[in-house]
């Protein structure tokens, strides 16, 4: 049930402008929503959904705008001036104390008190009332770590109604749950909903967008595009006015799938019973000249494992590995490296991109590691190299001396795959390249690996988007449970087969 | 996706009893490991020395003589919660101590010169934690400069040795309430007052909360609306107020107050509070646990002397039960981080 225009607005922004050193962030935004409406941000990354969120919930200081909340305007210098106000965040990463309790979690600065110290019985009960009303059923006792992203997640948004928060802003909240806790948190939003709480939704995933919104407001590279009920805006309009130019439909990029690839001579990689104990259990995996492998399965299948095994990031304990045809030790990231095996880790914050370097330094970074760090690479090379990259990516902003921390996640992904490919690898590891990153970044990186591919570059590739890995590779293997299943000809299935595959494959028999 | 599958919903089966103690109470672990070593220690010394060792005699000069570590180790346990380091309470103990036996030589009335001790320790915490948390210092090297400051004020005061003949201080030493052959001091009583405040203090008030959190993730406490800022400067005052305090506790156990005091404690403490089941990476760890650690610290020495060894075995064992430890402490974490 979409709020109607009558019902005054919770939260009005008025031509909010941010300035960072050399970008313009946001540029004279509008934003509206009202009670008990959920309300999408899209964007592209880059779009300033995230610095608008900030904005909103006093992260960052607005150089020029005015924001009222309830009809009275505020400024906001931290994130508890916002919750006081009644705006609560739940961030993609969950910002919780995974040392505490579930329960402490929920009730942290509020816990009921008695006799001049916390009543601990009384604020266990309290948080277990919260946790009933939204369904989740867990030990309150327990220590918050060892629940799931997705049951961290939901704490989260139990601990903003706590705070009897009336904004309740989700950034990215599903990127890392599946189909069924999805579910799950969508069943809490509408309960929310209803009790007329305005919730500010951002996603990339459209199909939730247009499942969960009343609303979507469209940003563009720091701007207002509009602002639509959602009935009135079919995706092709929306993601048309996301990327400020029609799309080239995704179904319509080149498959590269299809391409033929000559498998007689020696594999780049071959891996042969390649396994750790507890970790993976020993797997076989080819990859010939120009071929893109895919790799499919659930979150916490073995994808990652496999391939960390494979750049020597985690220490195989069982299995040998073979390059171009002779055996090869890798026991270290340093020996893939001299392999020319390259890995961009899914982990793009904390494995990947260097935040407080510059986007040049941060691709120069993998070049000059490789050619060792007493030989500099010349000022020239270096300039070259990075423009080249900027350029082919579409690095957004095109500066080469942006911090790379004030760029968007689809931006910074770019960065990072620059960084690997100025290191000319024969093997190029993908983990996850496209996770959380928007439409036309998604586009610009696969048809990057189309292309390089087709020049002869090997690359591997994960991802949770199955449309994606059939799209990109000749062969997918499979994986469950820690436990290569098989491996599939991307020409003789489609998406409902893999996803069949993932599911049921070798059922009851080993594999 | 197996963790996810049990993780949504109402568990199927009810948790085992163990389950359900571990999922609770994992961080107790290494506090735990302590005590379990402090008794290896008393019955491994008690059969060692034929039922020498454990005596009330003993056991009561066990808090009597650490009671200044474990006045510093309690305000440690605040800073290293928060995931920093106090390297300047050594040196704080000897500024405070040499500060309070210049003033009350000096005639100043004791009820002067006491807080003007522990306001001084307290003035150095402030100054750490000022450094930390608004001009971004890394603890260490806020603290270091603590640890210069206060020595370098500690020589100001006085170059040599000052005795304390003010009754009222020399009391807190000289009297013995007995119990059987047990026997406390007022400076153990200070101790381990210190050490239920603090207790008290962490685990009952929100402030207490808030360094826990801080230990978890500090972006974490700041974006749930926790005043962070405050808390953590607050712990290195504490940190330095003990110091102060652990000065005149020292002060009075040894009738002096002396500019050379406390050179190394500050490692002593921490390697208490670590010994204690403390992870220096912040966020888990219990007072209680500190006061263990300075047990066992205070147990090992002890025996070496009892032994009439080296007082360099000291350190090794110290050495080696502090890497015990650390090794300990990284597989529970690794663990509990492992089970998402």
């Amino acid at each position: 049930m979409p709020a109607d225009n009558e019902v005054p607005p919770i939260v009005e922004m008025r031509g909010i402008t941010i300035r960072f050193p050399g970008v313009l962030a946001l540029d004279d935004v509008d934003f509206t929503l009202r009670p008990g409406e959920v309300h999408s941000l899209m964007g592209e990354n880059g779009a300033g959904k995230s610095t608008l969120i900030k904005a909103l919930t006093g992260v960052y200081a607005i150089d020029s705008g005015t924001i009222r909340v309830a009809g009275e305007q505020r400024t906001f210098h931290s994130a508890s001036d916002a919750q006081e106000a009644g705006i609560s965040t739940v961030y993609q990463e969950v910002n919780l104390c995974g040392n505490l309790t579930v329960a402490e979690n929920v009730m942290l600065g509020h816990e009921p008190r008695k006799g001049g110290g916390i009543d601990w019985r009384a604020t266990q009960r309290e948080a277990a009332r919260h946790m009933e009303s939204l369904g989740l059923a867990i030990d309150p006792r327990s220590m918050l770590a060892s629940h799931s992203i997705a049951i961290q997640q939901l704490v989260a948004i139990i601990r903003a109604m706590v705070l009897e928060a009336k904004v309740l802003i989700l950034d990215e909240p599903t990127s890392s749950l599946d189909r069924g806790e999805v579910e799950q948190l969508f069943d809490v939003i509408r309960d929310l909903r209803s009790q007329g709480v305005a919730i500010l939704f951002v996603s990339h995933f459209l199909d939730q967008v247009y499942e969960i919104s009343d609303r979507i407001t469209v940003l563009r590279n720091g701007a207002l595009v509009g602002e639509h009920p959602v009935e009135e805006l079919p995706r092709d309009a929306l993601v048309t006015k996301m990327i400020g130019r029609e799309l080239e439909d995704l179904a319509t990029l080149e498959k590269s799938s299809h391409r033929a690839i000559d498998r007689t001579g020696a594999p780049v990689v071959r891996a042969e019973g390649l396994g750790r104990r507890g970790v993976l259990e020993p797997a076989d995996l080819d990859v010939y000249e120009g071929e893109v492998v895919g790799i499919a399965g659930l979150l916490g299948s073995g994808r990652t494992e496999l391939v960390r095994l494979l750049y020597g990031a985690d220490r195989p304990d069982a299995g040998r590995l073979e390059v171009r045809g002779a055996p090869a030790k890798v026991h270290s990231p340093r020996h893939a490296i001299d392999h020319r095996i390259a890995f961009s880790s899914e982990n793009r914050r904390e494995e990947g991109v260097v935040a407080d370097l510059t986007v040049a330094e941060n691709i120069v970074l993998g070049m000059q590691a490789r050619q060792g760090w007493m030989r500099k690479v010349p000022r020239k090379d270096q300039d070259a190299v990075v423009a080249e990259y900027i350029e082919a990516l579409g690095v957004r902003p095109a500066n080469p001396h942006a911090l790379v921390g004030n760029l968007s996640g689809g931006n910074q992904q770019k960065v990072l795959l620059a960084r690997w490919l100025a290191t000319a690898p024969e093997l190029l590891i993908l983990d996850e390249p496209t996770r959380g990153i928007d439409v036309g970044a998604k586009a610009d990186i696969q048809k990057k690996v189309s292309e390089l591919s087709s020049q002869g570059l090997s690359v591997i590739f994960i991802s949770s988007e199955l449309e994606e890995v059939l799209r990109l590779a000749q062969r997918v293997a499979v994986m469950r449970d820690r436990r290569k299943i098989g491996e599939l000809d991307s020409t003789q299935v489609d998406l409902d087969g893999l996803i069949d595959y993932i599911a049921n494959a070798g059922e009851g028999s080993a594999a | 996706m197996t963790a996810m599958a049990t993780g949504t919903g109402t568990r199927a089966a009810g948790p085992s009893f163990l389950q359900t103690f571990v999922s609770r109470h994992g961080s107790m672990m290494p506090t735990f490991a302590a005590v379990a070593i402090l008794l290896v220690l008393f019955v491994g010394a008690e059969i060692f020395l034929r039922g020498d060792f454990i005596t009330p005699r003993n056991i009561s000069a066990l808090l009597l003589d650490n009671a200044y570590l474990l006045v510093l180790a309690v305000g440690m346990t605040f800073v290293i919660l928060t995931g920093g380091i106090d390297l300047s309470v050594g040196s704080v103990m000897a500024f405070s101590g040499i500060l309070g036996a210049r003033l009350l030589a000096e005639g100043t009335p004791a009820f002067v010169a006491v807080p003007a001790m522990l306001l001084g320790g307290a003035a150095i915490g402030l100054m750490i934690g000022i450094l930390v948390q608004y001009f971004n210092v890394q603890p260490f090297i806020a603290s270091l400069a603590g640890l210069f400051l206060g020595r370098g004020l500690a020589y100001v005061v006085s170059l040599s040795s000052i005795k304390v003949e003010e009754p009222g201080i020399l009391w807190l030493q000289s009297t013995r309430i007995r119990l059987g052959d047990w026997y406390i001091t007022p400076t153990g009583l200070i101790a381990l007052g210190a050490v239920a405040i603090a207790a008290f203090v962490l685990h009952l008030t929100r402030f207490g909360r808030t360094i826990y959190a801080i230990g978890g993730s500090e972006q974490s406490a700041r974006l749930m609306g926790l005043r962070t800022a405050r808390a953590k400067v607050m712990a290195y005052v504490i940190s330095g107020l003990c110091g102060g305090l652990a000065g005149l506790v020292l002060t009075a156990y040894s009738g002096a107050g002396y500019p050379r005091n406390g050179i190394g404690t500050e490692l002593d403490a921490i390697a208490a509070v670590v010994i204690g089941g403390t992870i220096l990476t912040g966020g888990r760890g219990y007072v209680i646990g500190s006061m263990i650690g300075v047990f066992v610290y205070g147990t090992i020495k002890t025996i070496i002397s009892f032994m009439g060894a080296e007082q360099s075995w000291m350190q090794i064992i110290v050495g080696a039960l502090l890497l015990l430890f650390i090794v300990v402490q990284r597989a529970i974490v690794a663990r509990s981080e492992g089970r998402r």
